[in-house]
């Protein structure tokens, strides 16, 4: 039978020939990929219940990165059994505070392998799927049922397919596709759905692009959130794993429920407006709403591209002092390769601000909460009423460069005009 | 776990997301302080829920962070159910791993009023509207989800 990738990878997980969507399975995890809280909350749990024991520590990555350097007594608390449990347990891929953003240490390390089911403590685990995983976010119970047992359950689910047509023009990029078919097509149109996403524009689309929108495909209600295997993939993985590499694609054949065709040839940078993702007006609309501060962070958009094209856009230019630039690099490799590179000095002398890197104040846990009254434009990923740490202050999410034009301007401004 | 639940209906909207299930700032706080700040977007709900209440929802509940708090907050305020039109994967995933009884019933919203009162057989996946005398049938649970939940949540099936 024909199959998807996402009905191969369960399939093979679950020891099948094949799998069709709307089957429940129990599947064997390759890694589960565990952040701070996630890790600490769900080995609380492990331990209550007398299984304090990790079914195969290596195939468990330990990354700190939420709430992050400690902010308080009880968070530095937590760090200190996690690292003795992480210890205890004979954890060895554990990256404490500082080597990055969970999502973007695992794909830098060569933790993500295509193929792979790769379960997550984050929403945003579906990142991996830029490198063609099947990877997704659960809770922390669920963490502790994989941490025991190496396995889970599983719901197959449905493929949708968005194929990206046409060449994306000058001044929009990634965040700009997702957001735009978060806004067409709305925040439910995958739920519980695996995406992939083909043509010309993806094939076209580096894999830092394709992270950021993979990493949004949990914004559209996604399960897993896929770019097939490609030459790009296969190229980026060479220099970061010795592990073959399984070129996993769809059959030809594979039934998809849906099948949406997208021409990106006229797409104008876009941003989502309060308080919901798909919230999505294009920049034109919204061009003079006052931003008081302006973020370019999180595992959805501060990788090298994303920082170069921030650059490209404040080199020679200052922020507006009434609006303050947060930029964190999504991890150590990212802020040495902006720092060899000369991007870091252009943002640090535009007038930005750093933060080490971690979340920061993306989910509202640190480095950044906004005042009662105050409108940031952000590059990350969620814009829901509080989401960073206020609920009296409104969120725009737009790319690195919508974010850094309005940081020159003070106000959401189109970028294209400094271009 | 009982697989019926009875109780007085609060209405929300499309896309309750988990930061007002379970916002950041009360991630740290006790619960006493969390508690009154669950669902913070409605006007009386956190003043006035009671034990056994249930929750009527519209498109994509739950949407947002993999945090279980988000389940683990509407267990702990005593909410019977969550009926929705549609249910966001991961919360959905959550509310089994925790025990706590969700169903997915297409056209809720519309069936329902604030203030009803409703019946929901997680066995049969009937829900009956008292206050109408309507009956509306929901998704069924796989019978694996369902053992789950009869045993108070996933870790506890661990230990069977």
């Amino acid at each position: 039978m024909s199959m998807t990738i996402a009905e191969k990878v369960l399939a093979r997980a679950s020891g099948k020939p094949e799998v069709k969507p709307g089957e429940f399975i129990t599947a064997e995890i390759d890694t589960l990929m565990v952040a701070d809280m996630s890790f600490y909350d769900s080995f609380v749990l492990l331990e209550e219940k007398g299984h304090a024991k990790i079914w195969d520590p290596d195939r468990v990555v330990v990354i700190m990165d939420h709430q992050y350097p400690a902010q308080n007594a009880v968070q530095a608390e937590k760090h200190r059994k996690i690292r003795k449990w992480v210890k205890q347990q004979g954890i060895r891929h554990f990256y404490d505070g500082g080597v990055g953003i969970c999502h973007q240490v695992m794909v830098e390390k060569g933790h993500v392998l295509p193929g792979h089911l790769i379960p997550g403590g984050d929403s945003h685990t579906t990142t991996y799927g830029a490198l063609a995983a099947a990877s997704c976010g659960i809770g922390h119970s669920d963490i502790a049922y994989v941490m025991a047992t190496g396995s889970l359950w599983f719901m197959v689910p449905g493929t949708i397919k968005f194929v990206l047509n046409g060449v994306l023009p000058t001044g929009t990029s990634a965040k700009d596709i997702i957001l735009k078919i978060a806004g067409d097509y709305l925040v439910n149109v995958a739920q519980y759905k695996s995406v992939e996403f083909t043509g010309p524009v993806a094939s076209a689309l580096s894999i830092d692009d394709r992270m950021t929108i993979c990493n949004m495909g949990v914004e559209i209600g996604a399960k897993f959130a896929m770019f097939p295997c490609d030459e790009k993939t296969i190229d980026y993985l060479e220099k970061r794993t010795k592990d073959s590499i399984n070129p996993i694609q769809s059959d030809t054949g594979a039934v998809y429920e849906k099948v949406y065709e997208i021409d990106f040839s006229t797409l104008e940078p876009q941003v989502a407006c309060p308080h919901n993702v798909d919230n999505v007006k294009p920049v034109t609309e919204v061009e003079g709403i006052a931003v008081q501060q302006a973020f370019i962070g999180s595992c959805t958009n501060a990788r090298v591209e994303d920082l170069e094209r921030a650059a490209s856009i404040l080199k020679g230019r200052q922020t507006h002092p009434e609006t303050r630039l947060i930029v964190i690099p999504a991890s150590r490799e990212v802020y040495l390769n902006v720092s060899e590179s000369g991007v870091l000095q252009t943002l640090l002398e535009a007038g930005a601000m750093l933060c080490p890197p971690t979340c920061g104040p993306c989910g509202g846990l640190n480095n950044g909460i906004l005042a009662n009254g105050e409108s940031a434009i952000a590059s990350t990923n969620r814009n829901f009423k509080g989401r960073m740490g206020n609920p009296e202050s409104s969120i725009y999410l737009a790319s690195p460069e919508t974010v850094a034009a309005s940081a020159v301007e003070g106000k959401i401004t189109d970028p294209r005009k400094y271009l | 776990m009982d697989m019926i639940r009875k109780g007085r209906v609060w209405k929300f909207g499309d896309d309750i997301s988990t930061d007002y299930l379970s916002p950041s700032f009360t991630l740290d706080e006790p619960w006493e302080v969390t508690k009154k700040k669950v669902l913070h977007i409605h006007d009386v709900f956190t003043r006035e829920c009671r034990e056994g209440d249930i929750i009527v929802a519209g498109e994509n509940f739950g949407c947002g962070s993999s945090r279980e708090s988000a389940a683990v907050n509407l267990k702990r305020l005593g909410i019977g159910c969550v009926v929705a039109d549609s249910i966001a994967r991961i919360f959905f995933r959550n509310c089994m791993a925790v025990g706590f009884p969700v169903m997915i019933c297409k056209g809720i919203t519309e069936a329902v009023a604030e203030g009803e009162i409703l019946e929901v057989d997680f066995e049969s996946s009937a829900i009956i509207n008292q206050t109408q005398s309507k009956k509306l049938t929901g998704g069924r649970l796989h019978p694996d989800l369902l053992n789950i939940l009869k045993s108070g949540g996933i870790l506890e099936s661990l230990n069977q």
